[in-house]
Parts: C-alpha cells; structure tokens; sequence
C-alpha cells in the first residue's frame, strides 16, 4: 500500500464515509471508468448489488470557460461555446450568437434562420444518435451501435463539407454564418436521411422488443413529472415522464413557429421511454429538416450591419472605409450596447441557456452558460437510488451527460 | 397570453422591488436582497413559476454593492421567464438559498458560491462542485487573475 504522505490528495468530500448501516459498503465509481459517459465520479452506499443512496461529482472537465470569455472579443468565443457539448455544437453557436444579436437587436435574414433551424434539427439528430448509440453499446447491442455510429459518420463528414470541421465547427458568426451551403449538399442530405431510416428501422427491430433490453430499461431509472420539473429537469428527461414541455413548441424561436411537428413524451420516465423519445424525436428532426429543406429561401446569409458582419472581400481591397471596417471588426469586435440578456434554446439536453451581460466594450463582462447537464446533474440521485448497481450504466447513459458543457 | 401574464406579476411584484422592467421578452426585478425569498415564493406559489432554471452573480468591481446575485425562473404554464436581480456588499455576500423550494437550487447554488463565494443562507451543503476540496479563492470573481495556477498535484519539473 502507498503510504499516506505520497498518495494523491482526494479532489472531493464525499457527502457521507460511513454506512447509515453496519452491513453496507461504500464504493467510489469513476471518475475515469469505462461504463460511464464522460468523467464523472459517483460514490454509492450500496447493500449488496442495490443503490442505497448516491453523491455523484462533476468538475473533473472544467477549463474555466466563463472566465475565459471575459477577456477575448464576442466573435473569439464561438470556438470556445462549440467545446460545450461537443456532440451538438452548432446550437451552441446559434444560442450564444441569438443571445448577442438580441443584445444589439439584430434580426438575422430569412435564409440564416431557416438555415440555423435546419441545421440545429441536423445537429439533434446527430445528438440523439450518439446517445442511443452509447446507451445500446453499453449494454452489449454492438450492431445497434455500428448501425447507428455509421449512419453519425455520414453526417459528420457531410458538416465536414459545409463547415470544413467533423466536430467543432465554429460555424455560427454573430448577425449570420461563416458561409452558405456548397453546392449539392442539400442533395446529399436527403440521400442521408434515407441511409438514416433504413438503418433505424433496423435499430427499432432489434431493440424494442427484446426482451434483455425490455428488462433492462422498463421500470429502472424512473423520475415523475414532480420531481424532474423541481431538480430543473428540461428537455427528453422531462418529456419522459409525460409533460410536453419543449421550447420549441412553447416560445418559438428561429423558424419553429412554421413548422409542423409533434412533441412525443413518455409515460413514467423510467430508461426505456427515454430511450423512445429520443428515437421519435429524431424522427420528428428529419421530418422537420425535410419541410427546411422545401422553405429554405434564397438571399444573403448575414446581415447587412457593418458592426459585426465584414465587408465583402472586393470592398477590403478597392476601398479604405471597407479596410478599416474589416480591422475594426477584426481587432476590436462587436460592441454590444451596455445591458443583458437571456437566450435560450432547446438542445437535445434540455434548455440551453446563455446569459450575456455587455458593459459596452468589445469584451464581455460576464458570459454564463446555463448547461441542462450540469442542471440534471443536481437530481440524477433521484434516478439511481434503489435500483442495481449494474442500472447505473444504462440510467446514467439516458441522461446523457456531456462533460464539455456540465463542467465548463 | 405572454404579455398578459408578465403584466400581472409585473403589476403584483412592483411595489416590493426597487425597480421592474420587461426586457427582451423576460421580466426583470431588481430587489433588496432580504426581499427576494418573498418574492420567490409568490412567483411559485401564485403565478406557476416552477422551473428555477439559474443562478449566477455579476461582480462589478470596483462598484459598491460588488455583486449582484441573478436568478431565472420559467413557468412550464405560461411559457415567460422572470429574472430577479439582487445586489450584495462583498463583506456580506449572503443571500437566502431557495433549497426549501426547488431540489435544482442545491446544486446551482454550489456552483455560485464556489465561483463567487456568495454565500446561500440555509443551503448546508455548499461544497466545490466544479473545482476542488481546498481551492483558494474565487475564480469567476474580478481580482482573481485568469493566469494563477493551483495544482493539487504537484507539476514535475
């Protein structure tokens, strides 16, 4: 054994180190462990193989990014809100760069917001799959998980091609996009979509109905409207139990408001119906993406306001107000006007919120991001006492933690 | 249905804040910090703001009072948003917790008072969540400069 004075000192204090019984035992999960998304430690009193109580420990991920924030230019952030949650980053973009364009009362042109829609519904689908992916492969489903990470593949490459990034796209610019739509996309997008429905139909007729699945997800990891609604829970978790609520449907935002699509909610919030809202809600994405696809109209993709958007490339180079402007931005960045505000947008989490505060200069005084997995963090015991210790993989993985966003 | 709502609890809340406004759509109250548990609890009791979605201070050093401690509500029902706002004095940054009144407050508040050692009066567990057992400082807070390093393992040299 190490002896004391050389081990590494414990980056947390457990809620409790003792047993509320003689007969329990208390065991530390993680941070760093296989069968857990992302590093998050768990420490359980357990009798046996059953969950007595929990204290789970997030942080192990945090890089100060709110501190960050506040000394770089509003346009540098959007590399750094990407590296939230990694799986979706384009609505982190587009959340961040809708909470400074309502704090400088931009309003983005027809063509950008039905292209943020389409590709934030682009970016749940690519989501929800990852997660139903890991969520499958944690139980042993290996071809449920080929299935699906090949048909993700397909559309990680296909974003390569419109942002020139698989992951982290820094796709989203304040008052627009980086760059409109390469020629064909749209074309491969719908032989995509089909690649997507063939393979989930495999998916749907491997998993919903067999039985180890069944058993290892009805009834285990269950929340009720009640308590999901006081632990802050947004989002599947929260449409599991049964409550539609979705900000998409409750305040419109982008171009939701003309769209045709169902909410689908659960019936008692255990694992397995947030494992089917996940799949309808994807679904219901494609479903939407495919309408996009018919509305998306033509015209410019930023707006035409010279305190955040640059001048077109021929102006820079014929004309100095046009150079200057182009340092301007470049140098010094937008300068929202002194003031705050709260954009919130529903991730395939739950509600991501940015919170800006501007005290007129270029840098931001405060940016806080309200991260739904930090949130759900907060309640996750509420899913994990009193079931098996083997429950916490699969209930762990339907909360979909994402370390990027819940640790900062 | 929006505009209704936040007029009403605008009309209603009014006379026990130092000032409310709507702005972008969110209703915004700025309160003595004793008067905000009051409010609060109104905001849930009578007006369905059950979702206490964030807390989060602004430090405007070198101002007096230093912080101001900002909270986000939504109601599921009526699909608005209110934030309240509450100024605190850096020798006394304590606020009431909202613990007795959503199970979210537990862990937001501990993020708060690690990151700007505001201190939530009657939340018992405001232990380091995103940093560690033994942290100095605050990080988040203006006079903490983004460059100090406190490794709880030492670098090898």
């Amino acid at each position: 054994m190490t002896p004391v004075e050389t081990r590494l000192p414990n980056p947390v204090r457990p809620a409790f180190t003792a047993g509320e019984r003689d007969d329990t035992v208390i065991v530390s999960i993680g941070p760093s462990h296989p069968c857990t998304h992302g590093t998050v430690q768990i420490i359980a009193e357990l009798d046996g193989e059953r969950v007595l109580r929990t204290d789970i420990h997030c942080g192990y991920l945090h890089r100060g990014f709110e501190k960050e924030c506040e000394s770089h230019t509003w346009h540098n952030l959007i590399p750094y809100v990407d590296r939230l949650n990694y799986v979706s980053a384009l609505i982190n973009d587009f959340t961040y760069c809708d909470a400074v364009e309502t704090l400088m009362g931009i309003e983005i042109t027809p063509r950008c917001r039905y292209l943020r829609t389409l590709l934030s519904e682009y970016s749940r689908l690519v989501d929800h799959l990852t997660c139903v992916a890991a969520g499958l492969m944690e139980l042993g489903a290996m071809t449920a998980f080929l299935y699906l990470v090949m048909v993700r593949d397909f559309m990680y490459e296909h974003l390569a091609a419109l942002t020139g990034a698989r992951v982290t796209y820094s796709y989203g610019r304040i008052g627009g996009l980086a760059r409109d739509l390469p020629d064909g996309w749209l074309v491969r997008l719908e032989e995509i979509l089909k690649q997507y429905e063939e393979f989930i139909g495999r998916v749907h007729g491997l998993v919903d109905r067999n039985r180890i699945f069944i058993d290892r997800m009805r009834d285990v990891g269950t929340i009720s409207t009640k308590d999901a609604i006081s632990y802050g829970y947004t989002g599947v978790i929260l449409r599991a139990t049964g409550a539609a609520r979705d900000l998409r449907r409750d305040t419109p935002y982008l171009a939701y408001a003309e769209l045709d699509f169902d909410v689908p909610v659960g019936i008692k919030g255990d694992n397995y119906d947030r494992y089917f809202v996940r799949m309808r809600e994807m679904d219901e994405s494609v479903y939407m993406m495919r309408q996009l696809m018919e509305m998306l109209p033509a015209g410019p993709i930023n707006v035409d306001d010279r305190r955040c958007v640059l001048p077109e490339k021929e102006l820079v180079y014929t004309e100095i107000e046009s150079l200057i402007n182009h340092f301007k931005v470049i140098m010094d960045g937008p300068r929202p006007p002194a003031g705050e505000a709260y954009a919130a947008h529903e991730s395939p989490n739950g509600e991501l919120g940015f919170y800006v505060v501007s005290d007129g200069s270029g840098v931001p005084w405060k940016v806080h991001c309200r991260a739904p997995s930090y949130v759900h963090m907060g309640g996750a015991h509420k899913m994990l006492d009193g079931y098996q210790l083997a429950d916490i993989v699969p209930t762990f993985g339907s909360i979909n933690m994402i370390g990027g966003e819940c640790d900062r | 249905m929006t505009a209704g709502t936040l007029d009403r609890v605008s009309e209603a809340l009014a006379p026990t804040a130092i000032s409310a406004a709507i702005a972008h759509g969110i209703l915004v109250l700025t309160l003595a910090p004793e008067a905000m548990a009051p409010v609060v609890g109104r905001l849930q009791s009578e007006f369905g703001f059950d979702l206490f979605l964030d807390v989060t201070a602004i430090d405007w050093m070198p101002q007096a009072p230093r912080f101001e401690v900002v909270w986000h509500f939504y109601s599921t029902e009526h699909h608005v948003r209110v934030r309240l706002k509450a100024r605190v004095d850096e020798s006394e940054p304590v606020v009431d917790s909202l613990r007795p009144l959503y199970g979210s407050a537990g862990i937001m508040e501990r993020e708060c008072h690690e990151m700007y050692g505001i201190v939530f009066r009657g939340n018992d567990d405001l232990r380091p969540m995103l940093l560690y057992e033994g942290f100095v400082g605050h990080p988040l807070r203006k006079d903490y400069p983004k460059d100090r390093e406190q490794p709880l393992v030492p670098y090898i040299k």
